[in-house]
């Protein structure tokens, strides 16, 4: 929240009335829906969250210990916003937009004490602006003014507000500014800077919403290959607890080919967002080759952090997505985890006593879940770039049932579904996505994306590894009645491919230094070399090899090993034909 | 301080009193009884002219005529190195008949997240002397290590054998001079005096009481305290950790206790209930325990937690475990089944999981091979456990030679690794020494999950494996 907006207590204050935990009530405000109030004698930053006669009721995003009543509330007229502008890049802020190296430096503690609010960008730091508009240019809402190097990768397009009149440019400075210097002057008398603010409950807005076409590449083999999700496309990643969901979040953060990551912690760990904040300045974007955390921009509301802030951090997070979609990057947000946001929602109903619908949850729940992911989508923005956002929401489900309703609400929304599985976790088979029950609804739409950029039998590979599988499935559980040794050699030999491919393309090691980062055409060659196998494997059975001899080859257990490759393409060569002249003695 | 007679209404471990003052949520309150005894409470709701009040010794003997006085601060719990070495009540009042505390401070005992900013990422590796922890689920410095047990089954021994065994390898400049101790904070909720003696036998036996701090809140004392008990708890392994630079580690036993009080109180406060009873807010609430582990940047020591808490039904959906799970850094699971064979400790390496291990194990850390082994392990005994239930059917026999391995596996891996008993402590190197014994029963070829190099290290073949033998009873 920025600072910018802070009052000085005025008329239309009120005192508090009442304090439980985080809500607190005041009489004597003057207050809409939805503004930001100070409350207390320390200025805890609240928001409007009931009218009810005289009654106000606010949440507040910090610890209430020690708030009485009577203390004073100040209205400042203004929503939750988020300051926009160069800066939020490489940064790490809290629910409502703090920046927490800022928090520490200020508190001069490793503990967030409350009471203390700092401006999401900073306000002092100078960027250097690069007019793209000179005098005589008619400008209106969403246009590019000017360019700022952000990051070594991001140049920070400098966007007319979209609640802007516009105007014709008089003089555009170039230079080196701060973000409220005036950068751009207008004939009608208004200038603009390159700060900007949006409430976060509230869409940025664009011309129109398309239907994705490309591939939110995630170098993962289960996603790509299986289930993938599209540049402006939803996912959500249930799972019970230690089956995978933060860990796939984190893979995507990493490897995912979108221009911008905007990673949100919600009521999960301290040390998952510390583990981002160390690793990504050393890891390398697979496609650019510059640090990870120069695209990056993190929100952190852990689990024992205040829980209105919880309820807080998705929509500061996607409103600073769809700052950078409307400078026309596909923006990728991670949201871990979806169901804490309910639950704060749940938290915050019932100390309103709202009628509670299922499970206690707020009736409005769906509608929330509804609205926030509709703010996904690859969109032509009001200056005619076209941007996307993607969002991947973890659903953590209580004991691990999805029939819970944040689950079932947001299944009712996503296109993509990464199912987790425990079972799989449990015998350590990552990433835990259970190939059965996961899908992905663009599949078709992507699918001449892989065929141009991959290969023309991408769908047909993938469909033969599915067919695999099913079969593998099905006989399984004959296998559980009889035994393995009780089937006909074809089916035994189709269990081993099965195998294969669940142990050499499915699974794949998130901290193997190689294996983490698979790209499409290994993905691809990988499946291709299982498939190989098969088609020997079959023909050697035909032509009498008995199963055991085949499956004993000396070569196919290398077919794990591809995934750890760096040099996979000279590999997977010499192991096909390997494999192939192994079998080919047999007969 | 003004003292009010107002109280209006007494409900559960609630007392409702009027005021003409505004008072600070979260506030201590005294409530003196008419037979002149104290009790303490703490402000839950505060609105003008009303306040409610969660009395922490139970409400039992309270009456309209009580008085109550308001002390305008939170809870402090007064904080000082010469804790160590002191027993304390639940409520943080010395009961070992010791000198009387002076503390260097006082602090708020809701203590403030640390800011991930400020974190330092686990990564020490903490030796447990236990194979299926220290192979399997390696603890480190700074985790949050939950025991999911159930009742009847011996999650106190495992957690005495972490406490006296535990070390961190000696650190390379060598300033500490025998591995590094840790200062154990011991916080109990609700357990009976048996097993309280249990711990306390055990702390005076080996001589840790003198570098540990206990809080005992037991069975019969009042529920309501226990939602105190572990806050003092991990407000001094704070302060000895962060300011003192001890490597603290704390064991909380039994979380279930704490639940359970937690859902009295929302109870009495006729709050909507979340699921099965207990309140909504119980998750933040446990993660405003268990997010008090931890290592800060530039703070010598750490604060290691290992919660206790036994799984009603032995249900692990059920919302306690649950809860605990989506918070806590991984998990050791103590089971039934393995303890009724007798297996010690009874660890079922499957369902446990410790998140912080990757980053603190490897090269430089334990050892290059440990994450292959412990995957390759985890896969193996997997598999083998999975055919335990298709034997039972078909019979051994039915069986491939691959399967049978497998099963002989899963055996020895029960047999040989995990049950090491109570009083054995082996090294990071003892217990992958096992490891690559079982994992060598296996062909070769198996052992995909491993690197080929490492395979060439260890891997024993069957005949080398007797002669080693052998060789390792005559050196003995
Ligand atoms: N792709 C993967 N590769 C290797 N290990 C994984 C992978 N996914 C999950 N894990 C393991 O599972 C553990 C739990 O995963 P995590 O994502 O934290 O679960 P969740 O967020 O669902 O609770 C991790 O600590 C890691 O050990
Ligand atoms: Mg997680």
């Amino acid at each position: 929240m920025s600072q910018t907006t802070q009052e000085t207590a005025e008329d239309g204050d009120g005192r508090i009335a009442s304090v439980s935990g985080p809500v607190v009530t005041a009489s004597g405000l003057d207050a809409r829906m939805n503004d930001v109030v100070y409350v207390g004698e320390e200025g805890l930053m609240g928001e409007v969250i009931e009218i009810e006669g005289d009654v106000t009721t606010v949440q507040v995003y910090e610890e209430t210990s020690g708030v009485s009543p009577g203390e004073p509330v100040a209205n400042t007229g203004e929503p939750l916003t988020v300051d926009l502008g160069p800066g939020m890049l490489d940064a790490i802020y809290d629910g409502v937009q703090r920046p927490l190296d800022v928090l520490e430096e200020k508190l001069g503690s490793a503990f967030l004490d409350r009471g203390v609010d700092a401006p999401g960008i900073d306000l002092e730091e100078e960027w250097e602006f690069h007019p793209e508009v000179e005098e005589g240019d008619t400008i209106e809402a969403g246009d590019v003014i000017g360019i700022v190097p952000e990051t070594v990768t991001i140049d920070h397009k400098v966007l007319v507000p979209p609640d802007f009149e516009g105007g014709e440019v008089v003089e555009a400075h170039e230079g080196s500014f701060s973000v409220d210097d005036p950068v751009v002057e207008l004939d009608t008398g208004e200038s603009l800077t390159m700060h900007q603010e949006w409430p976060v409950r509230e869409a940025r807005p664009t011309v129109e919403k398309r239907s994705p076409r490309s591939p939110l590449v995630s170098g993962q083999r289960i996603l790509d290959g299986l289930f993938p999700i599209a540049k402006g496309g939803t996912a959500a990643i249930p799972g019970p607890f230690g089956s995978g969901k933060t860990v796939t979040q984190h893979q995507l953060a990493k490897w995912a080919d979108a221009d911008i990551v905007i990673y949100v912690g919600c009521g999960e760990r301290g040390n998952e967002m510390t583990e981002v904040i160390e690793d990504f300045p050393d890891l390398e974007d697979p496609t650019t080759g510059n640090a990870l955390m120069d695209r990056t921009c993190l929100i952190a509301n852990t689990s024992n952090m205040p829980v209105a802030a919880r309820e807080s951090c998705v929509y500061t997070g996607i409103t600073i997505a769809e700052y950078y979609r409307d400078m026309g990057y596909d923006v990728a947000l991670m949201a871990d985890s979806t169901s804490r946001w309910a639950e704060a929602m749940r938290e915050i109903s019932s100390r309103l006593e709202e009628m509670p619908g299922e499970e206690g949850y707020p009736a409005y729940l769906a509608a929330r879940l509804s609205q926030f992911y509709e703010r996904a989508g690859l969109f032509d923005n009001l200056n005619g770039t076209e941007g996307s956002v993607s969002v991947i929401g973890a659903v953590s489900p209580p004991g691990g049932d999805f029939s819970e309703p944040v689950t079932q609400n947001t299944l009712r929304i996503v296109k993509t579904f990464w199912a987790l599985d425990a079972d799989l976790a449990e015998r350590r088979h990552f990433p835990s996505i259970n190939w059965n029950e996961s899908y992905s609804l663009y599949r078709d739409q992507l699918d001449p994306w892989f065929e141009g950029e991959v290969s023309e039998n991408w769908p047909e590979r993938r469909q033969w590894a599915i067919d695999t599988l099913d079969e593998e499935a099905e006989l399984q559980e004959i296998v559980q009645l009889v035994g393995k040794d009780a089937l006909p050699d074809d089916q035994q030999l189709t269990l081993e491919v099965a195998r294969y491919l669940r142990e050499a393309y499915l699974q794949q090691n998130a901290f193997h230094p190689t294996d983490t980062y698979c790209s499409p055409q290994k993905t691809f060659a990988i499946l291709g070399a299982i498939r190989a196998f098969n088609d020997e494997a079959f023909s050697a059975l035909e032509a009498g090899v008995p199963v055991e001899e085949i499956t004993d080859i000396e070569a196919v257990p290398r077919l794990n090993r591809i995934g750890v490759q760096e040099d996979w393409e000279e590999y997977v060569a010499e192991l096909e034909s390997t494999i192939e002249s192994q079998l080919r003695e047999k007969y | 301080m003004k003292e009010y007679e107002t109280i209006t209404e007494i409900s559960g471990p609630l007392v409702f009193a009027e005021v003409d003052e505004p008072i600070g949520y979260d506030e201590i309150v005294e409530i003196k009884t008419a037979n002149g005894e104290t009790r303490r409470g703490q402000i839950l709701e505060s609105s003008d002219g009303l306040v409610a009040i969660q009395v922490f010794e139970g409400t039992s003997g309270i009456d309209r005529n009580a008085s109550v006085s308001f002390t305008g601060e939170t809870l402090k719990m007064p904080v000082t190195e010469d804790l160590l070495g002191r027993v304390m009540d639940g409520t943080g009042q010395p009961i070992d008949g010791g000198p009387e505390i002076v503390p260097d401070s006082r602090r708020d005992i809701v203590g403030a997240a640390i800011n991930p900013v400020s974190r330092e990422y686990p990564e020490e590796f903490i030796q447990t002397g236990v194979s299926a922890i220290d192979g399997m689920n390696t603890l480190v410095r700074g985790q949050k290590l939950p025991i999911f047990s159930g009742s009847g089954l011996p999650h106190n021994e495992l957690a005495l054998q972490v406490a006296r065994q535990a070390t961190v390898p000696e650190e390379e400049d060598g300033e500490d001079d025998e591995g590094t101790e840790f200062a154990v904070i011991f916080g109990a909720m609700g357990i009976t005096q048996e097993e309280a003696n249990e711990f306390m036998n055990d702390f005076e036996r080996t001589g840790a009481l003198e570098r540990s701090v206990v809080f005992m809140n037991l069975a019969d004392d009042p529920a309501v305290e226990r939602t105190v008990t572990p806050r003092l708890a991990l407000t001094t392994a704070e302060y000895l950790a962060f300011d003192k630079g001890y490597h603290v580690l704390v064991i909380l036993t039994d979380m279930t206790n704490y639940c359970e009080a937690l859902r009295e109180i929302g109870a009495a406060r006729e709050e909507v209930p979340g699921r099965r009873g207990y309140p909504g807010y119980m998750y933040t609430d446990l993660a405003q325990l268990y997010e008090r582990a931890g290592r800060i940047e530039g703070r010598e020591g750490s604060v290691t937690q290992i919660p206790i808490l036994t799984m009603p039904g032995d249900d692990d959906t059920h919302p306690i475990p649950d809860l605990t799970g989506y918070i806590t850094e991984g998990q050791i699971y103590v089971d039934r089944d393995l303890n009724s064979q007798g297996i010690q400790p009874p660890v079922n390496v499957l369902p446990s999981l410790s998140r912080l291990m990757d980053d603190g194990i490897g090269e430089g850390l334990t050892r290059a091979d440990h994450a292959d082994v412990s995957d390759q392990m985890y896969a193996a005994y997997a598999e083998g456990e999975d055919l335990r239930d298709l034997v039972n059917i078909v019979g051994r026999e039915a069986l491939s030679d691959r399967d049978n391995r497998y099963l002989d596996f899963a055996d020895r891996f029960e047999a040989e690794f995990v049950d090491q008993g109570f009083d054995t402590n082996r090294s990071i190197d003892q217990s992958l020494g096992i490891g690559w014994d079982l994992l060598s029963t296996l062909p070769k070829e198996e052992l995909n999950r491993i690197d080929e190099e490492l395979i060439e290290q260890y891997y024993t073949d069957e005949d080398d494996q007797e002669s080693e033998q052998e060789a390792g009873a005559t050196a003995d």
